[in-house]
């Protein structure tokens, strides 16, 4: 049975009809039938942002906090062209977004019409894929398309253009059930035979590390539990990247914390050290490998990820395996348990005490001040008086507190940690978090920003008043843009070239003139009674917390070194970086 | 804490000094290309070879299937093994791409381009141009009293000798249309 129906009505049957509960979005000209229609209804809840790039990182975070797409409605012409670093930033963290564009009427393209612009055209390299509908017949079969190569394979964000004519006409609606089924299926299962090569070498291995990332985050919380049972019943130290923290409980006895630039010592010397290494679902990012070709020199590499291009594309890999992260580790476990659950104890044993030494480092310990808030003290506080909490969602802006969130903080469970690893965007923080509470309105929504990056998306409090939306913006201040200043005191001569912030806002006036709880502290002995403050107030609040001007981000894996090359704290960094290594950012 | 030692200046060196070579030797590659002849497709597929820094040394594309609205873009390009995977594993991820064939690694393909020379003289030279054009099984499709139009197809070696035979001839233009490639046998 189908029914007739506007192009408007259409879409938003569509996005009924694909379990969409919320869509994060700015009205405008060539979108302003679909608004009529979500005036019109009840089941779908519209969430007005103050910016199209605010309400792309607000369904990031709504697509990471709960697993299901993120889905923005935008205009024509600027609306589309905001939503650009959105998308990219998706694209490089491999989150389903779908993007709804409106776009001028048909017989206008081309012609440089009124917020006309080449949507398709601008967004084809930030876009997993993208469509321009012009035919109302195929409105609703190319949305429920956009949701199936969205969340199929890898995911990542789709852009679906409405020009205006094609919303007004009237044409019979497709169900998703009488959809053409689409020919994009990628490979889920693993190949049996390469499961087993890699199991064999897990049998024999003597230094093993899994080196997690987010692709076991994006295949489900199945893959999480899998990867639990599979770390402790082989002993295996785990380790993850920036983006896949959760996926493996930070309590968890063989964790080993974040590796890469930024990482833990014992992470980065285990992946230095290993003669197996197991990556699931990461992509050998140059944060995290740091000089390449002395990269984990004397191991062998296995590589679990759903895109083929991602194998053998940094880094070559002796045990390929392409399928999605759950049903390879189920696979894994199966083989391993069936061929009498073996591993080699006693190598793996002197692994672990080797291990050990390496904590005994204690890499992120830092000198406590009692005159100024240390910004690693901060978070340690700020973890201590929330950690408990298992609807603690952590967001964050980019830069040097990105990086003190994830040594600092803990994450027990995954979804509970947004941040933009790949793009590095600044200006994520604050919307997402949005994005995030209202997914989960009852649970704890924070952003560690610094201020630098909050200032980017500050508009999107008036999003957070307006929906009561109770986000915390924990802003570490330190007057500075703080991980530029730290490169340039390194590799720049200490000439610091506009990494300073001169005429902050008082973020205290600022967010009561949002109609929001503004907190500022900057005596250490205060900061527990601030923060508990900050938690216990039922709303949006500002936490403006003065830090530390000068403190550095450590450890730190120069740019053109090897991991274990890697920077422990201030005493060593002169003459740390190189002149190859100063090119690279 | 004082300033590090670096030459001003010192961004000639390039990040990727410090990629890994897994080979060096740079291979010429064939793709048959099979996609959804929608909009755009051939725009997702320049893209990718421009954004992503890969090379095009001919590409040619037509729909055909009419009844499936299947194109088939056939490129050749070079790089070196590991590049020609990932130009591989990059098409095979554009969603309207349905199949990717690596004919070069899929046994010898047969390689034809056509082109049309545009060739202009009188006398000696018109009568040479001509008995070298029947030499190389070029028709004559188009002719005034100053010139000919001929049609060659071939491998693209054969269309570059016979280019560089007409060049003292009087060759004025010529159209090539890249390579197409079929692999041999019954598969």
């Amino acid at each position: 049975m189908t029914r007739a129906m506007t192009g408007a009505k259409m879409v938003v049957q569509a996005l009924r009809d694909q379990g969409v509960d919320t869509v994060f979005g700015y009205p405008g000209g060539a979108v302003l039938p679909i608004y009529d229609e979500i005036f019109q209804q009840n089941d779908i809840r519209h969430i007005l942002v103050r910016h199209e790039q605010g309400a792309v990182h607000a369904a990031e975070g709504y697509a990471r906090a709960t697993g299901k797409p993120g889905v923005v409605l935008v205009t024509s012409g600027p609306g589309a062209t905001n939503s650009v670093t959105g998308l990219t930033d998706a694209l490089m963290d491999s989150i389903p977004i779908v993007v709804l564009t409106g776009q001028v009427p048909t017989f206008l393209i081309g012609s440089d019409a009124f917020q006309e612009a080449d949507t398709v055209g601008i967004t084809r390299a930030c876009t997993k894929h993208n469509w321009l509908v012009k035919d109302p017949a195929r409105l609703s079969g190319t949305i429920h398309e956009a949701f199936h190569v969205a969340t199929s394979g890898r995911p990542g964000p789709v852009l679906v253009d409405i020009p205006k004519d094609v919303q007004f006409a009237t044409e019979s609606y497709t169900p998703p059930s009488r959809a053409k089924l689409s020919h994009y299926q990628p490979q889920v299962k693993g190949d049996i035979e390469g499961i087993t090569d890699l199991v064999a070498a897990m049998e024999r291995a003597e230094r093993p590390v899994f080196y997690t990332g987010g692709g076991v985050i994006n295949s489900g919380p199945a893959a999480s539990q899998l990867l639990r049972e599979l770390v402790d019943a082989t002993g295996f130290p785990v380790t993850s990247t920036l983006m896949g923290l959760g996926a493996y409980p930070a309590s968890g006895e063989n964790w080993l914390g974040m590796l890469g630039m930024h990482g833990l010592y014992e992470a980065n010397l285990a992946m230095h050290g290993c003669d197996l290494m197991i990556n699931l679902g990461a992509r050998f990012d140059d944060r995290i490998t740091g000089r390449i070709d002395a990269f984990s020199p004397h191991s062998k590499k296995a590589h679990v990820d759903i895109d083929p291009s991602s194998i053998n594309k940094v880094v070559k890999t002796d045990f390929p395996i392409v399928g999605d992260i759950a049903h390879v580790l189920e696979d894994i476990l199966k083989v391993w348990k069936a061929r009498g659950r073996k591993v080699n104890r006693e190598a793996v044993a002197t692994w672990w005490s080797r291990i050990e030494e390496w904590r005994k480092v204690d890499c992120l310990r830092f000198k406590p001040s009692e005159k100024t808030i240390k910004p690693q003290h901060a978070l340690a506080r700020l973890e201590a008086l929330t950690k408990g909490r298992p609807d603690r969602y952590i967001c964050t802006e980019v830069g040097q507190h990105q990086m003190w969130a994830a040594q600092y903080m803990g994450f027990e469970a995954p979804n509970l940690w947004m941040t933009s690893g790949g793009l590095g965007t600044m200006g994520y923080g604050l919307p997402a978090s949005i994005g995030v509470q209202i997914a989960h309105p009852d649970a704890l929504v924070i952003n560690v920003a610094g201020e630098a990056s909050w200032l980017m998306n500050m508009q999107e409090m008036g999003t957070a008043v307006q929906y009561r939306l109770p986000v915390k913006q924990f802003i570490l201040n330190n007057e500075r843009l703080g991980m530029v200043r730290q490169w340039q005191e390194l590799l720049h001569g200490e000439r610091y070239s506009h990494s300073w912030s001169e005429a902050l806002p008082d973020f205290v006036k600022l967010a009561e003139a949002f109609g929001c709880k503004g907190i500022k502290c900057d005596d250490p002995a205060d900061l527990d009674d601030a923060i508990a403050e900050m938690l216990a107030y039922d709303g949006p609040v500002v936490f403006d917390c003065l830090v530390e001007k000068h403190e550095n981000c450590f450890p730190m894996i120069p740019s053109g070194k090897a991991h274990n090359e890697m920077l422990l704290g201030e005493a060593e960094t002169q003459g740390a970086i190189d002149e190859k290594g100063s090119v690279l950012v | 804490m004082s300033a590090l030692k670096i030459k001003k200046g010192s961004s000639k060196h390039s990040a990727y000094n410090l990629r890994p070579t897994f080979s060096d030797v740079q291979e010429r590659h064939t793709l048959a290309v099979l996609v959804d002849n929608e909009p755009g497709v051939l725009a997702r597929v320049i893209g990718l070879f421009s954004g992503r820094g890969y090379n095009i040394e001919s590409l040619t594309v037509a729909e055909v299937d009419h009844t499936g609205h299947l194109s088939r873009i056939t490129i050749v390009t070079t790089g070196t093994p590991q590049v020609i995977e990932q130009i591989k594993a990059q098409l095979g991820r554009i969603v309207p791409v349905h199949e990717v064939h690596d004919l070069t690694v899929e046994g010898h393909a047969v390689e034809r381009e056509l082109a049309l020379f545009k060739v202009a003289g009188q006398g000696e030279k018109r009568v040479e141009a001509l008995r070298l054009a029947d030499i190389f099984r070029a028709n004559v499709v188009d002719s005034t009293l100053e010139s000919f139009v001929f049609q060659i197809t071939g491998s693209p070696e054969k269309i570059d000798a016979f280019a560089e035979l007409m060049r003292p001839l009087g060759l004025i233009e010529m159209a090539r249309t890249g390579i197409a490639a079929l692999s041999r046998g019954a598969e």
